[in-house]
């Protein structure tokens, strides 16, 4: 994690808070029963409430507000009683031109989330609020200033989203990505929401503003229109390059909302905050207040799955300090750890496991089709020096091909047979022997020249001699 | 009323075969015929409905099936209440040609009930106002003396009973809407505690508020109208999670022993015949048992001016939502911004425009603070102030609209004088509690006068005790 830490350009730093929206992967909207579902026909999954209907009322789905608590708690946020508001503005796919959202009382308020070595980025709030419609604008640039006509699918209007607002503790690309990357993984081990930013189930802005480290906080510039972690990275270092730009050329920053342009690697300015809107905030009097209480806060705490903060050290552990970090990382955001951890209590071998299944259910769910007691016989095989790796990776992928088997049974019937010693001394002289340069530079201390011996020994046993064993008797040879 | 001089004794004939509804219907549709022209009680007679309907319950009752405690009882429904396939347009250009997907709570309980709908009833545009005036459809006569308003913003639910269009109907009441129509055209009217009667369907105005009531002939069909509407419901979030208390005891009960309250620091401005017939009101509790306490209620003269900064807040909001893109009226532009505009500009009426004008400048940044936050704030205290009240007193007297019923034109060409008609009415949306209007005496020409009873929090069964106490002293209903 090479500059995890460290950014700075000209003597600036960038000083960095995430917006983050996601969506609950609830079975309904935030305040009616139309369902809550993606990809359907459009304007299929609506009703009054969603389309805003005269008469129409809201009424709050219990399942969002525990799925928005789950999320506070993982967060380390204090859940408290709390108020829906107003937040009036003009916009065709916003059905009732006001959304509800929480305003000065949210649910969740100060957690915090930890990153690489350490690092803590506090979070101020995680509120729960309803999602717009989706406007599809039809000729002209495909934003609406220029466009011939708009068509609006309302199935996405009411869909609750948590909003998960960073403190600006945020110092570099990499902190962001890093930041939103294990957000994602704790929403979904915690089954709040997919998270998937392609499809905008997760949605993330940026507040870039710059400073010489010390001094106060610079003017702000909200980036909006990141589609994916890697531009999210990019996006907030072009931004902070802009502004440390201008500062140099004598020029104030102007607190503005800005729009990445993914194709120029620029932002460019969207509205300023003369033009920006005021909301009207107030509190909505279709609503009241949600005390969720003690005891419903503890059962949802008492629920929370571990998270994968955790998970990793329990893997670091089982595998040893050893492992490499990347592996447990890789495993522990598939959900593969679980497994893991099965297969290692039974075959033992956790560092070999590990890397066996990063390698080999890249493509497979939490569960490998594997079972576990299958991919153990074949882990203590291999441990117990019955197979070398090469047979080793040869029959995990015949295990993988067939959905588990015998181990035991598949080496023999692929002829992987464990060579006795006196058959392996026969193939290491008749390679010294094929091979007296290799020899003499192996003997002479050339390290190099013991692959081409090696090479000889596994093209004579056709592949099955045991190269550590080959390593070990060359070395005994040498004297 | 020609055969029946309240609905109990429709639901009575109906019930026993004495007469049909489809008879009882069509004497009220006979008085449609003959005076609607000149009274305009409704935007829409459902005449072809209301015969289907009334036809079945006769099918029902035949084949010996309990219709329900409205069987028969043909009703008015004011045009803001959602009626599903049925034109709803809050008397207002810009719902032009919109039809409800669903029926209102309120709707589907009557109609459960054995009611027929015979009409959508003319109103201020979407309930501003207080005399009908404001209606894009023409304003609504007072059957009573055609020269006069018959109140508002409810004018035609009012109208419609006391012209013997309908036997009941229903009205919203936001800041007197009920009261006062129910106090000019001589009828009693009823706005219950707030979250009493479902909102789900009630096209808001101020959505902290309104509440749905009943306009009758006598207190004891109110209870009737208010029990079958009354009561949770889970599709309004603000709905009282509580059975609605039985009025039937009330009737009878007679007031000894309450404690009445006389409001010593009532805002002036009542004419001197209202006055006297709220003094005698107090005369004739006196007589029947009451005491009679002074009371103070300092914030009650601030009410007015917290209600039009409250009450047009949530107006600008929920107001919002008219903005040709889904639903209603659209006049087509050349851009979305122009379309809003030229939609709302020539979709609402300018008491429309006014409100929300006001009320968007009221939750305006930099203005919050000094208007809506401060409106609230009387909000409190007005509460506390009552609250404090309800603890030596049981329920409170005043007069429930300053005036008769008054000429058309002559308070239109200045708002505040037309404001000013709910001064006394205010305070019971402000803080939810409920109130009613009683007929009791008469001033100029022989008009109705009304005295409002004021009672706590789901206090209704101590309310209606007090107004049939009034109606007995008065000798019944007025007409």
């Amino acid at each position: 994690m090479s500059d995890v830490g460290i950014w700075t350009h000209d003597g600036f730093e960038m000083v960095v808070g995430l917006e983050v929206h996601v969506e609950l992967a609830t079975n309904t909207k935030l305040f009616s029963g139309a369902p809550n579902r993606f990809g359907d026909d459009p304007n299929t999954n609506i009703d009054p409430v969603s389309l805003g209907l005269p008469g129409a009322l809201p009424v709050l789905n219990r399942q969002a507000v525990e799925l928005a608590m789950r999320i506070g708690l993982a967060l380390n946020c204090t859940v408290q009683s709390c108020t829906f508001a107003r937040k009036n503005y003009f916009y065709p796919d916003m059905p009732k031109a006001y959304q509800i959202s929480q305003y000065d009382r949210p649910l969740n308020i100060d957690g915090h989330l930890e990153i690489a070595d350490g690092i803590v980025i506090g979070i101020e709030r995680a509120h729960l609020e309803e999602d717009t419609g989706k406007s599809t604008h039809i000729g002209g640039s495909g934003r609406i200033h220029g466009s011939e006509g708009s068509m609006i699918d309302f199935n996405r209007a009411g869909v609750p989203l948590v909003e998960i607002v960073s403190r600006p503790d945020i110092r570099s690309p990499e902190q962001a990505r890093q930041y939103v990357n294990e957000l994602r993984a704790i929403l979904v081990e915690i089954g709040a929401s997919d998270a998937r930013m392609e499809e905008g189930s997760m949605r993330v802005d940026a507040n870039v503003s710059v400073r010489r480290p010390g001094e106060e906080f610079g003017t702000r510039c909200e980036i909006k229109n990141v589609n994916s972690v890697r531009s999210l990275g990019r996006a907030i270092d072009y931004e902070a390059r802009r502004q440390i730009a201008m500062i140099s050329d004598g020029e104030a920053i102007r607190q503005e909302t800005r729009h990445w342009d993914e194709g120029d690697g620029r932002t460019h300015t969207l509205r300023t905050k003369e033009d920006a809107d005021d909301y009207r905030y107030f509190p909505d009097p279709d609503l009241v207040p949600l005390d969720p209480g003690n005891e419903w806060i503890e059962s949802v705490r008492a629920n929370l799955p571990m998270l994968p903060a955790a998970r990793r050290t329990r893997l670091a552990e089982m595998t040893g300090q050893s492992a490499a970090a990347e592996a447990i990382a890789t495993i522990v955001e598939r959900r593969q750890d679980d497994y893991v951890i099965a297969v290692a209590e039974i075959a033992g071998g956790a560092d070999r496991v590990l890397i066996h299944v990063k390698e080999a259910f890249s493509e497979q769910g939490s569960e490998p089709t594997v079972p576990a007691a299958d991919l153990a016989a074949l882990v203590a095989m291999e441990v117990a020096g019955e197979l070398t790796s090469t047979q080793t990776k040869t029959l995990l992928g015949d295990l993988v091909d067939q959905g588990g088997g015998d181990p035991a049974a598949m080496a023999a019937a692929r002829g992987f047979e464990a060579m006795d010693t006196s058959e392996l001394d026969g193939f290491v002289d008749a390679a010294i022997a094929a091979d007296p340069d290799a020899w003499a530079k192996f003997c002479a201390g050339d390290g190099k020249a013991m692959g081409a011996l090696v090479g000889h020994v596994m093209k004579a046993s056709r592949g099955q001699a045991d190269g550590k064993a080959v390593t070990a008797m060359l070395n005994a040879r040498k004297g | 009323m020609s055969g029946f001089q309240n609905a109990r004794s429709i639901v009575e004939a109906v019930s026993t075969g004495a007469t049909s509804a489809v008879d009882v219907l069509s004497e009220h549709l006979a008085r449609i015929d003959e005076r609607e022209a000149e009274v305009h009680a409704f935007n829409l007679v459902l005449r072809e409905e209301a015969l289907q309907a009334a036809q079945q319950i006769d099918d029902r009752i035949a084949a010996g099936e309990v219709v329900g405690p409205l069987a028969g009882v043909p009703i008015a429904l004011k045009d803001n209440l959602c009626t599903r396939g049925i034109p709803t347009t809050c008397s207002s250009k810009i719902l032009d040609g919109w039809r409800p997907p669903y029926d209102a709570t309120v709707v589907s309980r009557l109609a459960n009930s054995g009611a027929v709908f015979v009409g959508k009833t003319n109103l201020d545009e979407f309930a501003m106002g207080s005399s009908t005036e404001n209606s894009a459809f023409g304003p609504t006569r007072n059957p009573l003396d055609t020269s006069r308003v018959p109140g508002g913003s409810s004018g035609g639910s009012a109208a419609a009973v006391a012209a013997g269009f309908a036997a009941m109907s229903l009205g919203s009441d936001t800041g007197g809407s009920i009261r006062q129509p129910a106090a000019l055209c001589g009828l009693v009217g009823v706005k219950p505690t707030y979250g009493a009667v479902s909102r789900l369907g009630l096209i808001a105005f101020a959505s902290s508020l309104d509440q749905i009531g009943p306009f009758t002939h006598d207190v004891a069909d109110a209870a009737l109208l208010l029990e079958s509407i009354a009561g949770h419901d889970p599709g309004d979030s603000t709905s009282i999670p509580q059975p609605f208390p039985s009025l039937s005891e009330s009737l009878t009960r007679g007031v000894d022993g309450m404690r009445i309250g006389r409001i010593v620091d009532l805002p002036a401005g009542a004419d001197a015949e209202v006055v006297a017939s709220v003094d005698r009101a107090f005369d004739v509790l006196a007589s029947a048992g009451a005491e009679i306490v002074d009371v103070s209620i300092p914030a009650f003269t601030y009410g007015l001016t917290a209600y039009y900064l409250i009450a047009p807040a949530e107006a600008s909001s929920n107001l919002a939502r008219y903005d040709g893109v889904r639903f209603g009226s659209r006049v087509e532009a050349p851009d979305t911004n122009s379309m809003y505009m030229a939609t709302r500009g020539e979709g609402f009426g300018p008491e429309v425009k006014r409100r929300i004008m006001l009320g968007t400048y009221a939750l305006s940044a930099g203005y919050y603070d000094a208007y809506y936050g401060k409106a609230l704030k009387v909000r409190r205290l007005m509460a506390e102030d009552f609250a404090k009240v309800y603890q030596s007193v049981d329920a409170l007297i005043t007069p429930a609209s300053p005036s008769v019923a008054f000429p058309f034109g002559s308070k239109t060409s200045d708002p505040l004088a037309m404001y000013l008609c709910d001064t006394y009415t205010i305070p019971s949306n402000l803080i939810g509690h409920p109130a009613m209007s009683v007929p009791f005496g008469s001033g100029e020409q022989d008009l109705p006068i009304g005295v409002q009873v004021l009672a706590p929090e789901m206090g209704e069964p101590t309310m209606f005790a007090v107004a049939a106490e009034l109606e007995r002293a008065a000798g019944g209903s007025h007409v």
